[in-house]
């Protein structure tokens, strides 16, 4: 076993939860998570969506878990739809997000006055509450699945488009990219064969990281009413519908759902800080 | 001594015979963290032995890496997290602990550190020396040693930024001649000063032994210790492979024991410019045998196999077989 | 030399805000401009059946709606320039006065929120980073990373759930009691209905203060002034008075004037929640019932509130850190 050689080799490593194995633990069950928690969206059938007047307006028991909704919908069905939702919405965005951070950070390395451009379109996105731009893109958009993607696509890139240009300006001054400049090398081949593979795991780890911004942000724009639309079965939708009916004491219509999102957010964040400890431990040793 | 009581001072002459600093097989390692997240363990000292008597200096030298700095700490008891520390310190006769340590901290023991950025960047220099002085009339006490060192007087009113190098390097030498302490620790307190700031440093630390403090001076620069020091304590790779009186470095080297000593001595522009070749080793990168081996002229089979015992005699000691 | 830095600095500034400000509005110009939503079914509202085409021409040509887009920009630009900042669809007044109205309510709970936040954020930065690796700075930690996955909209949610439902002690919702005239609302009505959309709001705003002081304090503790400090014989609480808060404060001073963005998005959805009738809730009202010059308006002063977070940011370590205010002398 590796293991064992590994403890003889080294007298000092006696535990057998050492960090290493505690953060990879951590990473496989967050992945474990998060998949069950997505596959089980995909598996409920929508008859469970299906309007059932007669258990309607029940609080949480061994049959309804979360309780169910005026209609009698069953609250934790409804809920898994909503993040499934929530995590697909969250891929897709993170996904574009990360692709225009990586292109803008790479166009930066093509000369200074491009760089100072890049600069100042990321002090442009920053310089207005999030929500705002937010609210404002998806007016623009008229709202809708379209509407969100692409609100949060755009908002979302300056932080990562910052840590990759950073990363890009220190590999610009090796001397393998002067060296390749010289043999005359495109610079898409530098970009491909030099600052792509260097940036890799910064992308994976801000490409994670980018999740629990995007979930949280689809959430709260279709909460507000600028998102997805009220039939898809979005945690923002959910928690919206139920403010009708908190005053009637139906506090599980909120709870359960806004819950499951924290938890869902928060293993992502787990996730990505875990990934980037294992790569980067000198940044990850807070 | 037995008889005497505790609280009572001892009597002067009693008190020359303890040491002031007592360090017996002092081993120090780190626990790190590499790529990956895979622990290792990192030694830096081993074994490592020093006594200091007062109005005495010991000299500690050693090239960058040889683990001296960390020695300061360890006598301190300000060591980082992550390190473990075997082995004995006593200092005036009764073992540091880490309360003993932070009890007698700027009371007993001071130091000089090494680096320039050691002052709070966000306050005044005068006040930050006047952290360590006891009683009434802070101020002019401190003003009083601004001078004594040559520092103009509104350096008190000024931040670190504000000061040079050399400057600062005053301010960190005035902490320690402002404070009570018997023992000092000086940790590389000349790199960067012009000759006549060496020459006045090098006064001042020599000031402080004659009015009966005990100081360790833990420097890379061989010239300068042995123009202050009463003995010198020679670093190998975390290991004292020498403590040698300064009358020993004459001639070639004959009257040093060990090899890299002399090897160091003969390195000096002086002595014919003799360098060593090679490189010091990580201390865990020599699995067997002595330290030095790797580079040493004399080396024989029993030295790649077995580590040398130290050998003490009259307050020197050696770590070679052949000495 | 000192007047001249400092007039440089503000012209410099000025230049700043102002091309900030020209490239905003041009984009959410554009932006709104290509929106589908149309603004006169939104200004006419259900009465869009009774208007005839010739009105509904009549009205466009009134606005200016078959004006090219640059033209319509710079017509709007020019009177903003004026102080115009056009009318509002939804409550038929001026978009000025809108604004300066519902910022007035929303400062409220903003400053709340931004004084609680950044005081009790501080006070757990410093306990977990002093304890740091014990069980009371794990805790504080969980506390602030469950915090950071927790959409405001939802705290909002469970604290109405608990304090107005359960506990009745606050009502739901709306900045004041419903039914009453302004004039008569009193000071206490209106704190009773202050109280928890702040509470929401600072519980929130807690998590990213304390976390970056803790890593500061963290940080400075590891420093070698602080080492040196110590062995000096320095320790305890005066060692963290002296040396710690001396270094931390002024970070956690400058990011919490940095985070106005979040502050301001924080309170577009609690005031939502709460149905407080803050600039937030004006905003999202504009969105959905597109009214194209409050949401403009909005925008560009939400714009000029972040900025001037920024600006105070900056302002502070210039004015406090002795190692940049020396440049400036």
């Amino acid at each position: 076993m590796s293991g064992q050689e590994m403890i003889g080799a080294n007298p000092s490593v006696n535990s057998k939860w050492n960090l290493r194995r505690q953060t990879l633990a951590i990473i496989v069950i967050s992945v474990l998570l998060l998949a069950a928690m997505t596959v089980s969206g995909f598996l409920i059938e929508n008859e469970k969506l299906s309007v059932n007047l007669e258990a309607r307006n029940s609080s949480p028991s061994l049959d309804h878990l979360f309780g169910t909704d005026w209609l009698g919908r069953d609250m934790l069905a409804r809920t898994l739809k909503g993040l499934t939702l929530s995590f697909g919405v969250g891929l897709l965005t993170a996904f574009l997000s990360t692709i225009i951070a990586l292109f803008l950070s790479l166009l930066s390395s093509w000369n200074k006055k491009i760089d100072h451009g890049v600069t100042w379109l990321i002090d442009l996105f920053i310089s207005m509450p999030h929500v705002v731009t937010l609210l404002l893109i998806s007016f623009a958009i008229g709202g809708g699945f379209k509407g969100v993607v692409t609100g949060i696509a755009l908002t979302h890139w300056p932080s990562l488009t910052r840590l990759l240009r950073a990363e890009v300006m220190k590999v610009k001054t090796e001397q393998y990219i002067g060296v390749s400049r010289q043999l005359g090398k495109s610079r898409w081949w530098i970009a491909c064969n030099h600052y792509l593979p260097h940036l890799m795991p910064q992308i994976m780890v801000g490409f994670i990281l980018l999740f629990p911004h995007t979930i949280l942000h689809e959430a709260a724009i279709t909460f507000l009413g600028f998102g997805l639309s009220p039939e898809q079965p979005a945690i923002g939708i959910i928690l919206s519908e139920s403010m009708r009916y908190l005053s009637t004491g139906m506090w599980w219509l909120a709870f359960f759902p806004g819950l499951s999102l924290v938890i869902m957010v928060g293993i992502f964040d787990l996730l990505g800080n875990s990934i980037r400890k294992l790569i980067d431990p000198f940044h990850g040793q807070r | 001594m037995k008889l005497q009581q505790k609280e009572e001072p001892l009597p002067d002459l009693l008190e020359k015979d303890q040491p002031l600093l007592e360090v017996k097989d002092l081993s120090l390692s780190f626990r790190q963290y590499r790529e990956g997240l895979r622990e290792t363990d990192l030694q830096v000292i081993s074994k490592l032995d020093i006594t200091l008597y007062k109005k005495e200096i010991v000299a500690v030298v050693g090239a960058s890496g040889s683990g001296k700095s960390l020695l300061a700490s360890a006598i301190l008891g300000l060591l980082p997290e992550n390190a473990f520390l075997r082995g004995t310190i006593n200092f005036k006769g009764k073992p540091l602990s880490p309360e003993r340590q932070e009890h007698l901290r700027g009371e007993e023991i001071s130091l000089i550190p090494q680096s320039v950025s050691a002052l709070d960047p966000l306050m005044k220099t005068g006040k930050q020396v006047q952290a360590v002085i006891k009683g009434k009339n802070k101020k002019a006490v401190q003003q009083e040693i601004f001078d004594k060192v040559g520092l103009p007087s509104k350096t008190s009113n000024s931040y670190p930024f504000e000061l040079s190098g050399g400057m600062v390097r005053r301010v960190l030498a005035a902490t320690s001649l402002a404070s009570s302490a018997d023992l000092i620790i000086a940790d590389e307190p000349t790199p960067g000063l012009d000759p006549f700031a060496l020459k006045e440093t090098v006064n001042y630390i020599k000031q402080l032994a004659e009015n009966g403090k005990g100081v360790i001076f833990i420097t890379h620069d061989i010239e300068t210790a042995l123009k202050i020091a009463d003995k010198v304590a020679v670093f190998y790779a975390g290991q004292t492979v020498e403590i040698a009186k300064v009358e020993n470095f004459c001639g070639s080297g004959e009257n040093l024991r060990h090899p890299y000593t002399k090897a160091l001595w003969n390195a000096l522009p002086q002595n014919g410019f003799v360098p060593l070749p090679g490189s010091q080793p990580l201390l865990s990168e020599v699995a067997e045998g002595c330290i030095f081996h790797p580079r040493c002229p004399v080396k024989t089979d029993l030295c790649k196999k077995k580590q040398p015992e130290s050998k003490s005699k009259n307050g020197e000691m050696v770590r070679c077989f052949y000495a | 030399m000192r007047t001249k830095r400092i007039s440089l600095y503000i012209l410099s500034q000025a230049a700043k805000l102002l091309t900030l400000l020209i490239a905003i509005s041009i984009l959410s110009f554009m932006l709104v401009s290509y929106s589908p939503i149309d603004p006169i079914r939104a200004y006419i509202g259900g009465d869009m059946l009774r208007v005839s085409p010739e009105q509904r021409a009549n009205i466009e040509e009134y606005w200016g709606l078959n004006e090219p887009r640059v033209s319509q920009y710079l017509n709007w630009a020019n009177s903003i320039l004026h102080g115009d900042l056009g009318t509002s669809l939804l409550y038929r007044s001026p978009v000025a006065q809108v604004i300066a109205e519902r910022f007035v309510a929303s400062l409220a709970l903003m400053a709340i929120a931004w004084l609680l936040s950044g005081i009790f954020g501080f006070i757990l930065g410093i306990i977990a980073g002093m304890k740091k690796g014990t069980w009371i700075d794990r805790l504080i930690k969980g506390y602030c990373y469950v915090l950071s996955a927790t959409p405001t909209f939802w705290l909002g949610l469970v604290v109405v759930i608990v304090f107005s439902v359960w506990l009745g002690w606050f009502p739901i919702g709306l900045g004041t009691p419903a039914g009453i005239l302004e004039q008569d609302v009193s000071l206490t009505d209106y704190l009773r209905h202050l109280f928890l959309p702040a509470l929401t709001l600072s519980i929130i705003g807690v998590a990213n203060i304390a976390l970056h002081t803790r890593t500061k304090l963290v940080e400075t503790l590891n420093s070698e002034f602080i080492w040196f400090a110590k062995a000096k014989g320095e320790k305890g609480l005066k060692l963290l008075w002296r040396h710690g808060l001396r270094n931390i404060s002024l970070p956690a001073i400058s990011l919490q004037f940095a985070s106005f963005g979040e502050l301001f998005g924080g309170a577009v959805l609690t005031e939502q929640v709460f149905s407080y009738p803050g600039l937030g809730q004006a905003i999202v009202e504009a969105g959905l019932g597109g009214d194209v010059p409050l949401l403009l308006g909005i925008v560009l002063f939400s714009t000029i509130f972040v900025y001037v977070g920024n600006l105070m940011a900056d302002i502070l370590y210039k004015v406090i850190d002795p190692r940049i205010r020396k440049e400036w002398n």
